[in-house]
Parts: C-alpha cells; sequence; structure tokens
C-alpha cells in the first residue's frame, strides 16, 4: 500500500499530509511532483492545501493544468483514491472531478478555527470507520471555501448521498451560525458518485493528535486505509502511534 | 554625469557633513549611483547611526547563543543539534502609507531573514498598535464627519489593511502567524506600529551565513526581477510624515507570496545541495545592502554586472537597479564551478538565477552597467565609516515628577466616583486593549505545518518541534505607556513580562530579539529615552539570562510634528524540554486550588483601569503617572517557582498577570477555550497593606501569575514554591466568577456574560 501527497508550487499542507500518513497512519509516502505524469505506483493520492500557483486567478484554475492532473483523472476512473483537502477540494472542482465549485467565503475574510463537522454518509471509502450522525472537530483555514452549485447538481448529491460532510454545532445540528463560509446546505465535503474521489474543505490531517486539539481526523484516514487494503487484498500493517 | 548639487544631496537624506565625508572616502566626486549608494547604507534604516553607541550596552552573548545580533537573523541552540533562528523587524513606514502591503511585505522580509540562515520558518507573529477605532471616554465628543471621525475611520482601514495583509502573506506563504499583540492608543493615530516577527529551525551545522567568501567564486541574484519599485523604501523609513506622506505611495513594495514560498523551498533546496558559500535576502536597499555586507562580512570585494540582473522593467538605470526593493529576491555566493546546481534547483521552481558577478580580492564594490563603471566603492568603509552620532540627550522635565503627588490625589478622586468593580470589570473586559483579539488572530492560518501547542490568545504560543521532544514557546510584548513614563522601569516592566508569559506556559525563557520604534531620534527627549531604554532591556536580560540575539530599530515615528510613545517590543523566546509538560492558561476542573505567586501593590496609576474607568487620557498619565515598581529579584523567583511547577506537572494551569490586574487574568482563566467550557471560581482576597479595592482587582503589579492546581497536591506546591510570595486565594468551580475582599463580596457576574462582552468587543467597534 502505497500513498502519495502531489506537490504543486504553492502547496503548503503537503508536509502535514505526509507526517499523518507516515507517523500517525504508519504507510509508506511518496512526495509526487507535480510534474510527474505516473501515478502507477500509488494506492491513493492526497492532493493537499495550501496556495497552489498563489490561487492567483482562481483558487485551483491553474493547478489543473499541472501535468499530474492527467495523471490523477485517470487514477480516478481506474477506482484509485483521490483525496482532495482544502486548496486540494477546490483544485478537484476546478478539474471537473467534483461537481459545484468554491467562492468566496460569506464573511470575505480568511478563516482558520475548529469547527464542527457531521459525518453525513458512512458509507463511503474515507467514512467507513465511522457513523452517520458522528460529530467530528475539525479545523478549517480557507478564504474560498463556500461551496456553490445549481439546483440539479444538489439534489443529484443528495440523492446519491454525495453530501460526506455538513457543518454543524456542537451536537450535531445543521445550523446556520454553524456554517462558517456560507456553503450551500451547509456542505464541507463531497465526494464523487463512485464513492472514490472525496473533497473537503477542513484539514483531517490537522486534527491527528491529541495535542493539537483533535484526532478525530485519524478516522478519515484509517477508513481510508482499509478501503485500500479491501479493494488491494493487502492488509495494512500499521507501524504508527 | 549629473553634477551633484546641495540639493540632491538634501533629497538623498545626507547631510551636508556627511556628504563631506562621502568626498573625503571617495576622493572625488561621486556618481549618482554612488551617492544613492551611500545615501541607503547611510540612512538610518542601515546604517543604525543614531543607535549603535547605545546597543552595544546591550547582552548579546551566552550558552546557547550561536549566533549573534550582526547576520540576517540571530540563532539559538535548543539542544539535540537543533537550532531556532528568530528576529522581529519593524515595517510601520510602510504600512501607515499602504497598509496592506506594507504589513505584508514586512512579513515578507522577516520570513526571508530566517530562511536565509537556512531555517525553515516555523512561526511567525506580528507586534501591532493602532490608533483608537472609536471615541471611548468621550461620548459625543466626535460628531459625524468630524476630523476625529476621520481619523477613526482611518484607524480602523490601518487595523484591517494590516491584518488582511498579513493574513495575505503568512498564510500562503504557508507559515502558522501564532501570536503578538494588537494595542490601541492615541498616540499611534496615523502612526502605526507593525513589527513582524519570524522563526525558524535549522540543524546546528546547516547555518547559512551572509559572507561573499571565496575569491573566484560566482555571485548569483535569484528569485524575482527587478522592477522600479520601493525605491528609497530605506531612506523613506527614516524620515517622518507629513501631508504629503501618501504621495510616498510608490516607495512602499508590492509583495508576492507565492513567489517568496518558491523562494524559500528553492534556497532550502539549493543550500542541501552544498553548492552555496553564503546567501543574503535583498530586504531595505535591495541589492546596494546585500553586496555591500555580504562583502563587508567577509572582508572581500565583488564585481556586479547590472547587465545581466532579471528585471521587469525595461531601461532601468543602474542607480535604479542598485536602489530597487522589489521583494522576493536574495543574493546567493555559489562554490566555484558548482553555479549550474544551484540554477537548475531554481529553474525547477521556476524562478531565476543567474550569475551577475564574482567575488574579488580587495575590499571595493564595482558595479557595471553596459560596460560602464557606474559605481566603484570601498565597501569596509562604507560600513565602518558609516556615520555614528553621539546625539545628545536630555531628560524631560517630568522625570523629576513634581507632579506625581498631585496626580495621585486626582487619580484616587477619580477612583473614589466608581464605587461598581462589577460594572468596572465588564467594561475593562470590553475595553480595546484587553478584549479578545480573534476577530484578528482567526484570520490567520494558526496551525499549518501542524506543530501549534497552544493556539494565539494565550500569554505565550507554543510550538512543538517535531524532529524532538521539545517545544518553543514564544511572545511579543511592549507597552508605549510604561516607556513614556518611565523608559528605564518600563523597559524593564517589558521584559520581565515577556519572560513570564513564556514561563506560564512551562518554558525557560533563553533569548530575546527587540525592536525598539521611537520618534526623531534628532530630539534630545527621545535620545533620552532611548538611551534608559536600552539601560533597562540590558539589565532585565541580565536578569532572565536571556542574550539579544538580533533586534531592528525604527526611528523618526512621526507625523505632522506628533511623535508616537517610545515603544520597545521585546520577542521573547522560551524551550519547554518535554512538550506534553506545557501548561495552559484555562482553570480546568470543579475543586481545583487557585493561588497567587507574587504581591500586589498599588500599581494603578499607569493602568488599563486609570484609562478606562478613571477616564485618563494617555498625555495624561504620562505626565503625572508612576509606572509599578519592578523588583527583579522578586521577578525571577516567581518565574523558577512557577517554572519548577510546571516541570514537576503539578499545575493544571497558570496565567500572567498584567494589563487590567489580578481581576482579568482570573476572569480571562475562567473563559472557555477549544475542548473547555468555560467555568466559575470563588476568590477570596486579602488586603493587608489596606489598599482600594481597585488597586487590588485592577492594579498592575508585575511579578504576578495565578496558578490552579489538584487540591491533593497542595502540600507539594507548597514545598516547591519554597520562599517565593505564595497565597491560596481560591477554588475553581460554578458558573460566576464571584470575588470578595477580606470576607466582603465585590464581584459576582456569570461567567457566560464577562466573555460575551470580551469576545465581542472588537468586532463591534469595527462595525460602529
Amino acid at each position: 500500500m502505497k500513498f502519495g501527497v502531489l506537490v504543486f508550487p504553492g502547496s503548503n499542507c503537503d508536509h502535514d499530509a505526509y507526517h499523518v500518513i507516515s507517523k500517525h497512519v504508519g504507510q509508506p509516502v511518496d512526495f509526487v511532483w507535480h510534474r510527474e505524469t505516473d501515478l502507477s505506483g500509488y494506492d491513493a493520492v492526497i492532493v493537499p492545501g495550501g496556495f497552489s500557483y498563489g490561487d492567483y486567478l482562481r483558487c485551483g484554475a491553474l493547478a489543473k493544468f499541472s501535468p499530474v492532473m492527467g495523471a490523477v483523472k485517470d487514477f480516478a476512473a481506474a477506482g484509485k483514491y483521490v483525496f482532495g483537502i482544502c486548496n486540494g477540494f477546490q483544485i478537484l472542482c476546478e478539474a471537473g472531478m467534483l461537481p459545484g465549485a468554491l467562492i468566496r467565503n460569506r464573511g470575505l475574510h480568511f478563516i482558520c478555527k475548529h469547527v464542527r463537522l457531521r459525518v453525513e454518509n458512512d458509507r463511503t471509502p474515507f467514512t467507513s470507520e465511522l457513523d452517520s450522525g458522528d460529530v467530528l472537530s475539525i479545523p478549517i483555514a480557507h478564504a474560498e471555501g463556500n461551496y456553490v452549485c445549481d439546483d440539479d447538481t444538489f439534489h443529484r448529491l443528495e440523492e446519491n448521498g454525495q453530501i460526506v460532510f455538513r457543518y454543524c454545532d456542537e451536537v450535531g445540528e445543521i445550523t446556520e451560525e454553524a456554517n462558517p463560509n456560507g456553503a450551500r446546505s451547509n456542505i464541507a465535503g463531497i465526494c464523487n458518485e463512485n464513492g472514490n474521489v472525496l473533497g473537503m474543505m477542513p484539514h483531517p490531517e490537522r486534527a491527528c493528535e491529541e495535542m493539537l486539539g483533535s484526532n478525530d481526523g485519524r478516522e478519515i484516514f484509517r477508513s481510508l486505509t482499509k478501503a485500500i487494503a479491501a479493494a488491494s487484498g493487502q492488509w495494512p500493517v500499521v507501524s504508527g502511534q | 554625469m549629473t553634477a551633484i548639487t546641495p540639493e540632491i544631496v538634501a533629497q538623498h537624506n545626507l547631510t551636508p557633513e556627511e556628504y563631506e565625508r562621502v568626498l573625503e572616502i571617495m576622493g572625488r566626486e561621486p556618481s549618482m549611483t554612488e551617492l544613492g549608494i551611500f545615501s541607503v547604507m547611510w540612512s538610518e534604516h542601515c546604517s543604525y547611526k543614531s543607535s549603535r553607541i547605545h546597543l552595544r550596552r546591550l547582552p548579546t552573548t551566552g550558552e546557547r547563543v550561536i549566533v549573534p545580533p550582526g547576520e540576517n537573523a540571530g540563532v539559538v541552540d535548543i539542544g539535540d543539534d537543533w537550532c531556532v533562528a528568530f528576529k522581529v523587524e519593524s515595517h510601520n513606514h510602510p504600512s501607515f502609507i499602504e497598509p496592506f502591503q506594507g504589513a505584508a511585505t514586512g512579513v515578507g522580509g522577516i520570513l526571508r531573514d530566517v530562511f536565509t540562515m537556512g531555517a525553515r520558518p516555523i512561526a511567525a507573529m506580528n507586534s501591532l498598535r493602532f490608533g483608537p477605532l472609536t471615541a471611548e471616554s468621550e461620548p459625543g465628543a466626535a460628531a459625524t464627519g468630524s476630523r476625529k471621525q476621520q481619523i477613526y475611520k482611518r484607524n480602523k482601514a490601518i487595523l484591517r489593511g494590516c491584518v488582511d495583509g498579513i493574513a495575505h502573506y503568512g498564510n500562503c506563504f504557508g507559515v502558522p502567524t501564532i501570536g503578538g499583540e494588537v494595542v490601541f492608543d492615541e498616540s499611534y493615530s496615523l502612526n502605526p506600529l507593525v513589527n513582524a516577527f519570524a522563526l525558524g529551525i535549522v540543524r546546528k551545522d546547516q547555518i547559512f551565513f551572509g559572507k561573499a567568501e571565496g575569491i573566484g567564486n560566482p555571485v548569483l541574484y535569484v528569485g524575482a526581477k527587478t522592477g522600479r519599485d520601493g525605491i528609497h523604501g530605506a531612506t523613506m523609513a527614516s524620515a517622518e510624515f507629513d501631508d504629503e506622506a501618501l504621495e510616498k505611495r510608490p516607495t512602499v513594495q508590492v509583495g508576492d507570496p507565492f513567489l517568496e514560498k518558491l523562494l524559500l523551498e528553492a534556497c532550502l533546496e539549493a543550500m542541501r545541495s552544498g553548492a552555496i558559500a553564503g546567501i543574503q535576502d535583498m530586504g531595505a536597499a535591495g541589492l546596494t545592502s546585500s553586496s555591500v555586507e555580504m562583502a563587508a562580512r567577509a572582508g572581500t570585494g565583488l564585481e556586479l554586472d547590472l547587465s545581466l540582473v532579471p528585471q521587469r522593467e525595461t531601461g532601468m538605470t543602474a542607480y535604479e537597479m542598485m536602489l530597487s526593493e522589489s521583494q522576493e529576491r536574495m543574493l546567493i555566493v555559489a562554490k566555484d564551478g558548482r553555479e549550474k546546481e544551484v540554477v537548475d534547483v531554481f529553474k525547477k521552481w521556476d524562478l531565476d538565477a543567474v550569475v551577475i558577478g564574482k567575488v574579488v580580492e580587495g575590499h571595493r564594490l564595482k558595479v557595471f552597467h553596459n560596460g560602464v563603471l557606474e559605481a566603484d566603492i570601498p565597501v569596509d568603509t562604507v560600513t565602518d565609516a558609516a556615520p555614528r552620532y553621539e546625539r545628545p540627550m536630555k531628560a524631560p522635565e517630568r522625570a523629576n515628577g513634581p507632579n506625581v503627588e498631585g496626580a495621585n490625589d486626582s487619580i484616587a478622586n477619580r477612583k473614589s466616583q466608581i464605587a461598581n468593580s462589577n460594572a468596572a470589570l465588564l467594561k475593562l473586559l470590553a475595553s480595546p486593549n484587553i478584549c479578545s483579539k480573534h476577530w484578528v488572530y482567526e484570520q490567520y492560518d494558526t496551525m499549518v505545518r501542524t506543530n501549534t501547542a497552544i493556539l494565539p490568545g494565550a500569554d505565550a504560543a507554543v510550538m512543538r518541534v517535531k524532529e524532538t521532544r521539545r517545544a518553543i514557546s514564544m511572545c511579543l510584548d511592549g507597552n508605549g505607556r510604561y516607556a513614556a513614563v518611565d523608559p528605564r522601569e518600563g523597559a524593564k516592566l517589558i521584559v520581565a513580562e515577556a519572560a513570564r508569559n513564556n514561563v506560564c506556559t512551562g518554558a525557560r525563557p533563553i533569548a530575546v530579539t527587540n525592536c525598539l520604534n521611537f520618534p526623531s531620534p534628532e530630539r534630545p527627549e527621545i535620545m533620552w529615552s532611548f538611551s534608559e531604554v536600552i539601560d533597562g532591556m540590558s539589565e532585565a536580560c541580565r536578569a532572565f539570562d536571556t542574550p539579544v540575539i538580533s533586534g531592528n530599530v525604527s526611528f523618526y515615528n512621526e507625523t505632522d510634528g506628533k511623535g508616537i510613545l517610545p515603544t520597545p517590543t521585546i520577542g521573547m523566546v522560551g524551550l519547554i524540554e518535554d512538550v506534553r509538560k506545557l501548561v495552559t492558561q484555562g482553570f480546568k476542573d470543579e475543586g481545583d486550588m487557585i493561588a497567587l505567586l507574587g504581591v500586589t501593590n498599588d500599581d494603578l496609576s499607569v493602568s488599563e483601569y486609570a484609562q478606562t474607568i478613571a477616564g485618563f487620557s494617555t498625555d495624561e498619565l504620562i505626565a503625572h503617572g508612576e509606572v509599578p515598581k519592578i523588583d527583579l529579584d522578586l521577578e525571577v523567583k516567581v518565574q523558577k517557582a512557577c517554572r519548577a511547577l510546571a516541570d514537576r506537572q503539578l499545575l493544571k494551569s497558570a496565567h500572567d498577570c498584567s494589563d487590567g490586574g489580578l481581576a482579568i487574568a482570573i476572569a480571562e482563566s475562567c473563559f472557555s477555550s477549544l475542548n473547555r467550557d468555560a467555568i466559575g471560581s470563588m476568590i477570596d482576597l486579602s488586603n493587608p497593606q489596606t489598599l482600594s479595592d481597585a488597586a487590588i482587582l485592577f492594579g498592575e503589579s508585575p511579578s504576578r501569575i495565578v496558578i490552579s492546581f489538584a487540591p491533593d497536591k497542595l502540600e507539594w506546591v507548597k514545598d516547591v514554591v519554597g520562599d517565593c510570595p505564595f497565597e491560596l486565594i481560591g477554588t475553581v468551580g460554578g458558573e460566576r466568577l464571584s470575588i470578595s475582599i477580606d470576607g466582603n463580596g465585590t464581584i459576582d457576574q456569570s461567567v457566560s456574560d464577562l466573555e460575551k462582552a470580551w469576545t465581542n468587543a472588537l468586532e463591534k467597534r469595527l462595525e460602529r
């Protein structure tokens, strides 16, 4: 089992994802430079947070032209796992791998704080170790996390169970106050129809240690690890803490 | 060639005497390019000509000091072969002219100073000072559209712009901005202070220096292309402002954090290759100061061909290129024959890297452009023979304190009119300097790189160091009012508070960086207070064994002839040997005991209370007030006790008692934090000195820490504390904060009401 963490010019959560996979998930992991076009050695690819290409033009709008993205599309089409976090989610939307778009936060400011998320679908490869209705504490850090999509897309997302996480309050209620950025229907994370591509604005890689305030993010990585193992028939040897 | 007239000399901010010196050194009339080089190198900003003779008195050595002041950033040893490099620097002038870009490039500059040393930045902080956002003490005094209202509006715009700029740069670059301070005072109206701090970690054997070593080694220009932006920025930062300040906007540079991120990664990668002999950031005075300083440090000379410099504008002259302050550029001296390795790394990151010259023997900087020798300057004399002024000093009249007695009376009189401590507490919690600053720090990415063990809002921020079991604590502290009233004692108080803030997290303070913000040094009173600050700071840094390893002086913080308060800012860094032992400020469990380390005296005179509740203006406080007395021996004792308790893991919480005094400190410990609900406390304070209620609750006596611990640990705690003043003052529990003095109730309020007032106060002011 092997993870790849993409590195675009301007990625800055690449090290954090790498750290979590190697230290806390306990699996082999490589950095993958954005000019790479061969992903055949990997079972899952993480598109990390940051400011790829400085977020110039539009978040993710330039990164989608990086050579690696063609390979990422083929990788996903082959049923392998692609996990976009924050800027990674924006890139996957821009690349057309996930529906909808992420626009400027309602309050126009960058927001960095711990928020609560409710698990909306526990049958995805990214949430199998969680239960629908579980409330996770995971931080956000973005200026463009306001998820938008047209009505048709929204209904399709709902019908297919593609809405994976929603912003909620402490007890799991989906409220307007608990929505930090104005996202449609409090959407914090969605997956594609096949369920093998997930994008989310919150940063689970920042929530894998008690010392950092939460380790609720671990279950997401643990679910993914299990899914890879099941798909490939190889069971993970967990060597992390 | 342009003839150098006295007008041209004056435009370059050189005095006639300084120009005489230039003529003497050159032995001829300088070219315009040479004059430009002298002008920026001898600007206050680059030469420290007014401050140098005083700065020498600061303690700069110690066991842990690896790189003392003089390099791009200081470096100290944190053990296990790891070091931290850090520095604080002002960007006050640009932030007034253009808040967003001014603050952003301040962050960019300090980050470059740190990664130039080979250190990867892991934390940034900012000390910000602004004028008031709203009328506080004089309701109705400022009608809409009045001059005052316009100033409030401007102050708000400056605050928003600076915060936006810092967020823009730090977030995109990928460094967590984890702390600092936001302070409001009339004296910073139209004179904002933006002091940016950065800290990086580096292996002891991988530190890089800004030295042009090795005759024949190639000199490379790397990073962004050169434009005409920022020409004479350093000179601009060495003069006061007047009505035409905004016309200086073109001297402010525009930052590109994305490029800086690429530059960081490329520099660190190139450093790892072993092909780099020396490297320096092109900050203030750009290509000029980087080349002159690198050559001067190594005792070599440089030959540069400006025709080879990557340019983003056409027709630039040698003068413009030497003085441009375009951001995100570095000068690298590569090892001879290995320049291609460096170029390849920068190419990978899509950055320019071009050989523009070489290191030569002799001590001259020779600058060619289109085949013409445009400048030929002896580098050692530009730096060594830079003017150094022993500017006249004079203590202001009030130093004798003829008014102090009367002032205490009047403070006492106004004090007596305030009967209700409950109302005073609520008002203080919502006052600009005490209220929560989450509106500011939530706009910063505080967590990227996943090291932040204590988030902003605490006494000091704490970053774990992944490579070790250690953690680094850090804080920025300044105080203009204290320094204005008594610069020497004020400086001691500031250093003491900074050390205490670190100690409250369980850390041992290890080193200091300072940023000295003052008005014009040409005024004898200012120079006197500068000198006093240096002496006070030196004494305190010696007491805490925290050498000053880097820093910056910013003079001429004046607009329309009105100066800021002398404002020394201290960046203090501490070391926690075992990250599991860190301590936070919030009360934890029902039934825990609360105690005060230290002693409360009558220290209301220059306090938040005197200003917010008694209604004194800053000018009145300065004219009549007295700073709290600080006993450094007692301070050391209190800090040692707190650290010893933390080390034995006896503490549930520790919180510094500072702005707003004991009642504010206790209230803040009651407030909620991540994963921790708010909790109340019942406090009973003794009053052996028969002080007023206000002095006990809101006085700002230094050397005090509020701690809490499990009741079964009491005897052990007492034992560890030893002869440090220690008083049990209450217990944690309930939903209310109630405080009595000698059994008489004085404060009783719901914690959630207090927290609400404290949390929303800044947004409310911004919306008004």
